[in-house]
């Protein structure tokens, strides 16, 4: 959990998860792209592969070769382990 | 003035680079000189037969594939052409059977896709907004 909390305690990869939500399987070139126009974030390709480590880390993001190409995944599964813990209350 | 009259895209295999610029992109064949065992061959637009020609340069030069596969494991397209609709072209080429690495995305005042040109590159296409 506590990797869970340090990937996303950062703008920049919580920007990261939100272009991937937009749209999944992305090249790193998708991904730094859509954080330059979108987000005005000029990190350099080594710094969101830094990011994207941290993610996967965490297990929110899986990366998937085909072929000669390497696409990234959003999976969310590890923020359930947040809910399951401080759980949502019932709307009345 | 200076000006731009070729632009060059290393490709692994002239002839297959030629039939997919050519039966798939939609250029035209401008010049092709046999020159021993590769040729100087170049495309252009239809539209601007005149135009700017692209050089089908073969990746001969060990420094060449390198920096290809590296381009490509980043998914950077290093080169880039211009279309007048994305959509469009993205719906047109993929039912060709042309593989695609991003499908269209709206980048503020571009809208681009990225496509394998099946000779080692990723080519980008682009539609600026009026």
């Amino acid at each position: 959990m506590d990797a869970v909390f340090k990937a996303i305690a950062d703008p920049t990869r919580r920007a990261i998860l939100d272009e991937l939500v937009d749209r999944d399987g992305q090249t790193l070139f998708e991904i730094c792209t859509r954080l330059v126009m979108k987000h005005d974030l000029t990190s350099s390709r080594q710094a969101v592969s830094q990011h994207l480590a941290v993610l996967e880390e965490a297990g929110l993001v899986t990366s998937r070769r085909e072929g000669r190409y390497k696409f990234h995944h959003i999976d969310t599964t590890p923020l359930r382990s947040v809910v399951e813990r401080w759980p949502l209350r019932e709307q009345p | 003035m200076i000006r731009i009259n070729i632009t060059s895209v290393l490709v692994d295999d002239q002839a297959v680079a030629l039939a997919f610029y050519t039966d798939k992109l939609g250029f035209v064949k401008k010049h092709d000189i046999p020159m021993g065992e590769h040729r100087w061959l170049t495309v252009v637009s239809p539209q601007e037969p005149d135009g700017t020609e692209l050089l089908l340069e073969p990746s001969e030069h060990p420094a060449a594939r390198p920096f290809k596969e590296a381009l490509v494991a980043d998914g950077i397209p290093f080169t880039s052409f211009a279309v007048d609709d994305v959509h469009a072209e993205f719906a047109r080429l993929s039912a060709a059977g042309v593989r695609f690495v991003q499908e269209p995305v709206d980048m503020g005042p571009v809208t681009v896709a990225t496509l394998d040109d099946t000779c080692g590159n990723l080519i980008q296409i682009a539609t600026m907004k009026s």
